[in-house]
C-alpha cells in the first residue's frame, strides 16, 4: 500500500445523499412502527366502543347491575358475568398470593441446595408456558373429578352458608377458581422472587446480627422491603386473572343465571365472550362488546395501578 | 464512696442483663415457629410445583400414547366416530402462527429499535413504553373482539368474514408487546462503545443498527421472539371467533382455518370419547412444541453475547 492511497482513505468524505436518505427513512420507519403501538391501543378501544355503542344507548348503566341475559327478548344485563369475573379473580388471588409468595420465599432462602431451588423456580416458570386451553382440558378430565368429593364434603359440612349452598355437579365457580390459581401462581412467584432477591444482603445480615430468626428477618425486614414490587406483581396477576379465558370457560359451566354459591355453575365476562360471540347477531353482539368494554376498562385500571405502584413505591436502597 | 468506674458500671450492667446462652435452643418458641414456617414454605412450594407435574404427566402419558402417523396425515372424524387425525389443525397452527410472526416481528423489532436507538427521553417514548405495557395487559380475548369488530364483521378482506389472516392478526396483537419490550431492553444492554466505534469508522446510523447493535442484541431478541411465538401458538381465545375452525384442510389465508388450540377447546367439551382423545393428542403436540421452544430459548440465553 502506498502512502498516497492511504491518505486518500482518510479524506473527510461527505456523506452521500443516498446514505442520509436511508438513515432518515429508517428513522421514520421505526418511528411509525413505534407509533403503531399507541395507534393499536386507541384502535382497540375505539372498535370495542363503537361496537358497544348500540347496547350502551339501549341498556345504559343498568347493564352493569341487572342479570337478565335473554337473547329471545333481547334484554341483556351482565351482572352475573361481572360478578363472576370479580369473585373468581379475587378468590383466586386470595389463594395464590400466600402460595406464590411462600414459594418465592422458599426458593430465595437457603433451605435447600441451589440446584433444587433453581429446579423448582424453573418448573413454576414452565407452568406459565402451558397453554390455557391445555390446562382447561386437564381441569375437565383430571382435576374436577378429583376435587368433586372435596367440594361435596364442603357442601355437606358448610351447606348452610349461601356460599356453599348448592350441590357440586361438575363445572362451577370453585374449580374455575382453582385453575385460575394455577394460572396466576407463576406470575406472583416470579415477581415475588425477583423482588426478594433484590433486597440487599446487608439488611438480612444486620437482622441476623441483632439476633433475629430466619422468619423474624423475613417478616420484619425482607418482606416489607420487597412489598411494593410484590404488590405490583399481585396486581398484574389480578389483571391476568380477570382476562383469563379458556381454562375458565371450559370449567366454569357458563350459566347466565345468578347464583351466590361457589359450587354452582357461573360465568365470567371473558368466558361469556368466548362462548357466545361466534353465534351472536344483532344487539347481542353489541351487548357482548359492551361486556368486553367493561372487561377492558377493569384490566386497564388494574394494570395501570400496578405500574403506578411499582414505579412510585419501588425499592430505594 | 468512690464513683463507679467505667469497667465497674459495665460489669453491673452485664449482671442486670438476663444471661442467655449463645447456643441454639431448639425448644425455644421462636425456633419452633421458625421450623414450622420452614415446613410451611416447603409445602407451599410443593403445591406450586404439583400442577405442572400433574399436567405434564397426564398430557405426555395420555396424549403420547395416541401419537401415530395417521394423526398427522388425516382429518378429524365427524363427531362421535373413531379414527382420523388432526393434520389440518397442525398445519393450521403453523400457518396462523407464521402469519402472526410475519406481521408482529417486523413491527415489534422496528418499534423496539426506535425506542432504544432513536427516541430521546421525551413524552413520546415514555408514552409508547407505557402504552406497550398496557397493551401487554390487554386480555387475549379482547384482541379477538377487536379483530372481530375491525376485520371480521366489516369483511374488509375481499368480503371474507372469518379467516386465517384475521386469526393471525389477532395473535400478532398479542405478540407485539413482548417483541417490542425484548428488543428495546436487549438493545439498551448493548454497550455504547460499540455504537461509537461503528460511527468512528464511518458507518451510518442505519448500518450501525443493522450490522452492529442488532446482531449484538440478537440473543435476548431471539429468546423473546421464540417465547412469543410459542405463546401465540398456544393461544385460543383470540382465534375462536376470528379464525374460527374448519374440519377441512386449510384453504388459503382468507378462509376459516383449523388450529390445534381451538380443536382442543371444541373437542374437549364434546361428549364423545374419540374427540376427547384427539384433544389430548393435540395437547401433547402443543405442549411438546412449547417445551422445545422454552428449552431453545434457555439455550439461546446461555450463548455468549458479543
Amino acid at each position: 500500500m502506498t502512502g498516497e492511497s492511504r491518505s486518500e482513505a482518510f479524506t473527510l468524505r461527505r456523506r452521500p445523499t443516498s446514505e442520509k436518505l436511508v438513515d432518515q427513512g429508517f428513522r421514520q420507519l421505526t418511528f411509525v412502527l413505534a407509533a403503531l403501538v399507541a395507534a393499536l391501543l386507541a384502535a382497540i378501544f375505539a372498535t370495542v366502543l363503537r361496537g358497544a355503542w348500540e347496547a350502551i344507548q339501549t341498556f345504559g348503566w343498568s347493564f352493569l347491575t341487572t342479570s337478565a341475559w335473554d337473547p329471545v327478548n333481547n334484554t341483556y344485563g351482565a351482572f352475573t358475568a361481572i360478578y363472576g369475573t370479580l369473585v373468581s379473580s379475587f378468590l383466586a388471588l386470595l389463594l395464590a398470593v400466600p402460595l406464590g409468595v411462600g414459594t418465592a420465599i422458599f426458593i430465595t432462602e437457603d433451605l435447600l441446595p441451589l440446584s433444587i431451588r433453581h429446579l423448582i423456580g424453573g418448573m413454576v416458570e414452565l407452568l406459565a408456558a402451558i397453554p390455557s386451553v391445555v390446562l382447561g382440558l386437564w381441569a375437565i378430565f383430571v382435576m374436577e373429578p378429583v376435587i368433586r368429593p372435596l367440594l361435596q364434603g364442603l357442601h355437606n359440612s358448610l351447606g348452610w352458608m349461601p356460599l356453599f349452598a348448592s350441590v357440586p355437579q361438575g363445572p362451577g365457580m370453585a374449580p374455575a377458581i382453582l385453575i385460575l390459581v394455577v394460572m396466576i401462581l407463576p406470575i406472583i412467584t416470579a415477581i415475588a422472587r425477583d423482588a426478594l432477591q433484590q433486597v440487599p444482603i446487608e439488611l438480612r445480615q444486620a437482622a441476623y446480627g441483632v439476633g433475629t430468626t430466619r422468619w423474624g428477618a423475613i417478616f420484619n425486614i425482607i418482606l416489607p422491603a420487597a412489598i411494593s414490587a410484590i404488590t405490583g406483581g399481585v396486581m398484574l396477576a389480578l389483571g391476568r386473572a380477570m382476562g383469563e379465558t379458556m381454562a375458565v370457560t371450559m370449567i366454569i359451566g357458563n350459566s347466565m343465571t345468578f347464583n351466590l354459591s361457589l359450587l354452582a355453575p357461573a360465568n365470567t365476562i371473558s368466558s361469556m365472550l368466548a362462548n357466545q360471540f361466534g353465534e351472536a347477531d344483532g344487539i347481542q353482539v353489541s351487548a357482548l362488546m359492551y361486556a368486553a368494554l367493561v372487561l377492558m376498562l377493569l384490566t386497564f385500571v388494574v394494570n395501570i395501578l400496578a405500574q403506578v405502584v411499582v414505579r412510585r413505591l419501588s425499592l430505594r436502597y | 464512696m468512690t464513683p463507679p468506674t467505667a469497667s465497674n458500671r459495665f460489669s453491673q450492667d452485664l449482671r442486670a442483663f438476663p444471661r442467655r446462652s449463645l447456643h441454639y435452643n431448639a425448644s425455644l418458641g421462636r425456633n419452633i415457629l421458625n421450623r414450622c414456617l420452614n415446613l410451611l414454605a416447603g409445602v407451599f412450594a410443593s403445591i406450586a410445583v404439583l400442577p405442572l407435574l400433574l399436567v405434564l404427566a397426564y398430557v405426555l402419558l395420555k396424549g403420547g400414547s395416541l401419537i401415530q402417523p395417521s394423526l398427522f396425515s388425516q382429518l378429524p372424524p365427524p363427531p362421535g366416530s373413531e379414527g382420523g387425525g388432526i393434520g389440518n389443525a397442525i398445519l393450521g397452527t403453523a400457518i396462523v402462527t407464521a402469519l402472526a410472526s410475519l406481521v408482529a416481528i417486523p413491527v415489534g423489532v422496528g418499534g423496539g429499535v426506535y425506542l432504544a436507538e432513536f427516541a430521546n427521553k421525551g413524552w413520546f417514548s415514555q408514552f409508547v413504553r407505557f402504552g406497550n405495557d398496557v397493551l401487554a395487559g390487554v386480555p387475549s380475548i379482547i384482541s379477538g373482539v377487536f379483530v372481530y369488530g375491525a376485520i371480521v364483521s366489516t369483511r374488509i378482506f375481499f368480503g371474507q368474514s372469518y379467516s386465517a389472516l384475521a386469526g393471525g392478526l389477532a395473535l400478532a396483537v398479542l405478540m407485539l408487546p413482548t417483541l417490542i419490550k425484548t428488543t428495546d431492553e436487549g438493545l439498551r444492554l448493548v454497550s455504547n462503545d460499540l455504537r461509537l466505534g461503528s460511527y468512528g469508522v464511518g458507518a451510518s446510523r442505519f448500518v450501525t443498527i443493522t450490522r452492529v447493535t442488532l446482531p449484538a442484541a440478537l440473543t435476548p431478541i431471539a429468546t423473546g421472539t421464540v417465547l412469543a411465538i410459542a405463546r401465540a401458538a398456544g393461544e385460543t381465545a383470540p382465534l375462536i371467533f376470528t379464525a374460527l375452525f374448519s374440519p377441512f384442510w386449510p384453504e388459503g389465508v382468507f378462509n376459516p382455518i383449523a388450529t390445534m388450540s381451538v380443536l382442543i377447546f371444541n373437542f374437549a367439551i364434546m361428549p364423545y370419547e374419540p374427540q376427547n382423545q384427539l384433544a389430548w393428542a393435540a395437547s401433547f403436540i402443543l405442549v411438546l412444541m412449547i417445551l422445545v421452544a422454552n428449552l431453545l430459548s434457555r439455550w439461546f440465553s446461555t450463548l455468549k453475547n458479543v
